[in-house]
C-alpha cells in the first residue's frame, strides 16, 4: 500500500473564478515538489490526494508542507464505504495511539451526502466502537488526547490521527515576478519568504566585494537560497560584484554618505537586472528606524533613483519577530556566519541619518555612473539554486 | 597563477608517495585487521608497520602507540583519560591559556561537568608559561599537568624541558601530558628531558593524512577509553582501524623525519628571509608572539593595523598567496583568537593579525615573491581603507 497525504488549501478556496488558475498552479506546484518521489497529486473536491512510496512518507509530508498555499496536511488511511470497513480501520488507528493517550474525540466531515449517515451519527457508532474494543478509552469532546478524524468523500473515505499546518498563503507564480535584494543579514531571507508566501516567483540579488569580501559570505547567499527553494523548489541567485563601486566611492565621495551613496548603487543595479529579466517589483528586507540607512529620509532619498514597485514586507514587523520567523526558516544561523560582507565594509564612524536628495546627487556627480555600473553588471554571475 | 601555499599550521599538502600509497592500501589491503585470512593479516601489517615507524619517534615501543582519527581525539583521550581514571589520586588539574581548544575544551568540561578543580596558567606578551608559575601551582591534589609544545597560532616552543622536571619533582606521580600536534615529526620530541607521560600528534600537518592521528602513552599510564566496542588498540581505542589513513600517517612521519635537522635549519632560513623581506619592505608591522629567530621554525604571526585581516586575507588569496586570520578551526566565530587576546596585544594588532605558515614545500624565491605581494596588497588597501 503506498503512502497517501490528503492536502488542504485554503484561501484559493475563495477566489472565485480564478479558482481554477490556483489550484491548478498549486496542483504543479505539489508535483514539482514531489518530482523525485513518483508520486501521484490528485485533485479532488476542496483537497489534493498525494499518494507515493510509503519509505519516503516523512520526506513527502516536510516537502509538501513547505509548499505556499498548503494550508495544512494529513498522513491518511483510506477505505471503501462500507461502514463495517470504516470501523475496521478506526479500530486499527486507535490501537496505533500510545497507551498512555485516553481520552479522544472522533471528528466527521462528510462531504459526500450520499452517505447514509449524517456527521454526528458515523462520530456515534466510531466512538462507541472504540469504547467497546478499548476499555481504556475516555470519551473527551473539549480537550481529547487524541482526535480520530474522518472524511468521507464520494467513493472512500479517509481516516487520520494528525494534521501538520502548511505555510498558507498562495502558491508560487500566480501573482507575478520580483527581485529579491538579497543582503545575507537576518532580514532579506524573510522578506523574500513572504513574498513568495504571497504568490511572487522571486529571483534574487546579492552583492558582494570580492576579494575584499570573502568567497564564504557569496556561499551564504547560496545557502539562504536553498533554504527558501524549499517553498518553491528553485531559486535563480544574481551575484553582483561592487568592489570598483565601494573603491570609487572610496575615493571620491563624502565617507558620511558612503551608505545611502552605495544603497542607491545598489537600487539602480537591481533595476537594470529586472528590465534584463522582466521581474516587476523589488523586494527589499528595509524596516523602519532600525539603523541609520533605514530612516524614513534614507528610505525616501534612496528609492527615488527608480520607478520599479519596491515591496517591503518587514515594515510591520519588530526586529524580535523577524528574528523568530528567520529560526523557523532555518535561515538565522546562516545569516549570523561572521563573515565580513559588502555592507559592513568601509562602514562609516558617523553615517548621515537625515539625507538630502540635493547633498546625495552633488555626491553622484563625482561619478563616472555609466561606466561603473557597466562594470559592474559585468561581474554578474547567475545560478539556479535548487532545493 | 602560481600559488603559495603559507597556512601549513592548519593542514599541509600530502605527499606524493603518501597518496600513493594510501590509494593502494585502499585498493588492494582493504581486509580488517581484526580477520583471521590473509586479507585481514595484509592489513594488520600495514598497521602495525605504522606503527613502528611512529614508535622510532619516542622509545620504539610500539604498546605505547594508541591510534586516534587526529589530534582532537588524541587530545581528548590524553585529557579526559587520564584525568577520568586517576581521579582516585585527586582533582586538581593545570594547563595553559593558550592551549589548543581540544584540550582547553576538555578541561573546561572536566570542570564543569566532573568537578575537577583548574588552573589556567597565564603566559607573558611573547606567551611562554613561566615554569616557576608552574611548581607554584602544583598541589598534593594535583593529577595532571598539560603544556603543548609549538603554539598552533604564534609559533612560541614552550620550555618543557623545564616545567616537566619542575613538576615531577613535586610529585613524580603527577601526568605530564604534552600537544605536539604542531611538532611531532617536524621538530625532535625531547620526552626524555621533558618527562612526558603523554603526547599528542596528527597525521595532517606533516604532509599525511586527515582522519589519522596517535597518543603516545609511557608504559603504564592508566586511561580511561573514550569509546567502548571491539577491542582495537588494546582496548584503549575501539573501533575498525582506519588502515590508509594510519599507513599514510606512518609514511609520512617516517617522510618527515628523515634529515629532520637539516629540513628545520632550512624551514628557519625561510621564515626568517620571509620576514626580513616584509621588514625592508617598509610596511608597518608587528610581530605577534616569540621573536622570529625564536619561534617555531614554520610559524610567524604578524599584525598590520589599520587593516582587517579578513580583509587582506582576501586580497593575498586573489594574488595567489594563502595564509590564516586566526586558527582555522576559529575563524568561523567572530572574536578574534583566545590566543591572541591572551597575549594583551591592542585591539589594532588584535583585528589586523595574519599567520604564515611554512613547509618544505616553500622555496626562498616563493618567499621574496610573496613578501613583495604583501607589500604591494596592504599599500594598495590601505590606501582605500585609510586614504
Amino acid at each position: 500500500m503506498p503512502a497517501k497525504i490528503l492536502v488542504r488549501y485554503g484561501e484559493i478556496a475563495l477566489k472565485g473564478k480564478n479558482r481554477g488558475r490556483f489550484e491548478q498552479q498549486l496542483q504543479n506546484n505539489l508535483k514539482e515538489a514531489l518530482k523525485d518521489f513518483q508520486a501521484t497529486v490528485e485533485k479532488m473536491q476542496g483537497r489534493f490526494l498525494v499518494s507515493g512510496p510509503k519509505e519516503n512518507r516523512g520526506k513527502m509530508v516536510e516537502r509538501l508542507s513547505k509548499v505556499f498555499g498548503v494550508a495544512s496536511l494529513s498522513t491518511v488511511e483510506e477505505t471503501g464505504l462500507d461502514l463495517e470497513d470504516i470501523k475496521m480501520m478506526a479500530l486499527e488507528m486507535a490501537g496505533r495511539v500510545p497507551t498512555d493517550e485516553k481520552e479522544f474525540k472522533v471528528e466527521t466531515r462528510r462531504s459526500n451526502k450520499q452517505f447514509p449517515y449524517p456527521s454526528p451519527e458515523v462520530n456515534k457508532i466510531l466512538g462507541s466502537h472504540l469504547l467497546e474494543h478499548y476499555p481504556r478509552l475516555k470519551v473527551n469532546l473539549e480537550q481529547p488526547a487524541f482526535t480520530l478524524s474522518i472524511e468521507i468523500s464520494h467513493n472512500r473515505a479517509f481516516l487520520y490521527l494528525d494534521r501538520v499546518e502548511g505555510p498558507g498563503g498562495l502558491p508560487v507564480g500566480i501573482t507575478g515576478r520580483a527581485l529579491l535584494m538579497l543582503s545575507g543579514g537576518i532580514d532579506s531571507p524573510v522578506a523574500g519568504w513572504l513574498g513568495m508566501k504571497r504568490g511572487l516567483t522571486v529571483e534574487a540579488l546579492h552583492f558582494h566585494s570580492f576579494p575584499f569580501t570573502s568567497r564564504r559570505s557569496q556561499e551564504k547567499a547560496v545557502d539562504i537560497c536553498r533554504k527558501l527553494a524549499a517553498g518553491s523548489g528553485s531559486i535563480r541567485l544574481h551575484m553582483i560584484n561592487m568592489a570598483s563601486i565601494q573603491k570609487e566611492l572610496r575615493a571620491k565621495c563624502s565617507e558620511e554618505m558612503a551608505i545611502i551613496l552605495l544603497r542607491r548603487m545598489m537600487l539602480r543595479l537591481a533595476e537594470k537586472l529586472s528590465t534584463d529579466r522582466g521581474l516587476q517589483a523589488l523586494i527589499t528586507g528595509e524596516s523602519l528606524g532600525q539603523v541609520a540607512s533605514q530612516t524614513l529620509e534614507s528610505i525616501i532619498v534612496t528609492e527615488k533613483v527608480t520607478d520599479m514597485l519596491i515591496l517591503r514586507p518587514l515594515v510591520g514587523m519588530d526586529k524580535k519577530e523577524i528574528v523568530n520567523k528567520a529560526v523557523e526558516l532555518d535561515t538565522y544561523d546562516i545569516s549570523i556566519r561572521p563573515y565580513e560582507d559588502c555592507c559592513t565594509l568601509f562602514l562609516p564612524q558617523n553615517p548621515v541619518t537625515r539625507p538630502k536628495l540635493d547633498q546625495v546627487e552633488n555626491q553622484e556627480a563625482k561619478l563616472d555612473q555609466e561606466s561603473l555600473i557597466k562594470e559592474a553588471m559585468a561581474s554578474l554571475e547567475t545560478t539556479l539554486v535548487k532545493r | 597563477m602560481e600559488e603559495i601555499y603559507l597556512d601549513n599550521s592548519s593542514t599541509t599538502r600530502p605527499y606524493p608517495e603518501v597518496i600513493d600509497f594510501m590509494g593502494t592500501a585502499l585498493d588492494k589491503n582493504f581486509g580488517n585487521p581484526s580477520s583471521l585470512h590473509q586479507k585481514g593479516i595484509e592489513a594488520e601489517k600495514l598497521v602495525e608497520e605504522a606503527r613502528r615507524r611512529i614508535a622510532s619517534f619516542f622509545t620504539d615501543r610500539e604498546d605505547e602507540i594508541y591510534f586516534t582519527s587526529g589530534g582532537t581525539e588524541a587530545n581528548n583521550l590524553a585529557v579526559k583519560g587520564a584525568a577520568l581514571r586517576n581521579r582516585n589520586r585527586g582533582n586538581h588539574l593545570i594547563t595553559s591559556q593558550v592551549e589548543h581548544p581540544s584540550v582547553l575544551n576538555c578541561f573546561r568540561y572536566l570542570e564543569q561537568e566532573e568537578g575537577f578543580s583548574v588552573d589556567y596558567l597565564p603566559v607573558d606578551n611573547r606567551g611562554f608559561v613561566d615554569p616557576e608559575q608552574v611548581k607554584k601551582l602544583v598541589k598534593k591534589e594535583t593529577i595532571m599537568v598539560s603544556i603543548m609544545h609549538v603554539n598552533n597560532e604564534i609559533g612560541t616552543v614552550q620550555p618543557l624541558e623545564e616545567v616537566g622536571p619542575l613538576v615531577k619533582d613535586a610529585n613524580p606521580s603527577i601526568l605530564f601530558h604534552v600537544d605536539a600536534v604542531q611538532s611531532f615529526a617536524r621538530m625532535a620530541l625531547d620526552i626524555n628531558s621533558w618527562q612526558a607521560d603523554l603526547v599528542s600528534c596528527s597525521g595532517h600537518k606533516i604532509h599525511g593524512p586527515r582522519g589519522a592521528g596517535c597518543l603516545w602513552a609511557k608504559k603504564g599510564t592508566l586511561l580511561q577509553p573514550l569509546f567502548h566496542g571491539g577491542g582495537q588498540e588494546r582496548e584503549l581505542r575501539p573501533g575498525t582501524e582506519n588502515v590508509p589513513a594510519i599507513a599514510g600517517f606512518g609514511l609520512a612521519a617516517k617522510l618527515t623525519g628523515e634529515s629532520r635537522q637539516r629540513k628545520a635549519a632550512a624551514l628557519g632560513s625561510l621564515k626568517l628571509s620571509f620576514y626580513q623581506a616584509l621588514e625592508n619592505s617598509g610596511v608597518e608591522l608587528y610581530v605577534n608572539g616569540p621573536l622570529p629567530e625564536n619561534g617555531a621554525v614554520h610559524i610567524i604571526n604578524i599584525s598590520f593595523p589599520g587593516l582587517p585581516s579578513e580583509v587582506l586575507l582576501h586580497s593575498l588569496e586573489e594574488r595567489g598567496i594563502f595564509a590564516s586570520s586566526g586558527s582555522a578551526c576559529h575563524s568561523r566565530k567572530p572574536e578574534p583568537s583566545h590566543i591572541l587576546q591572551t597575549l594583551g596585544l591592542s585591539e589594532e594588532r588584535l583585528q589586523s593579525a595574519l599567520r604564515f605558515s611554512f613547509s618544505f614545500y616553500n622555496s626562498e624565491q616563493e618567499m621574496e615573491f610573496a613578501a613583495a605581494q604583501i607589500a604591494e596588497a596592504v599599500r594598495e588597501l590601505k590606501s582605500i581603507f585609510n586614504p
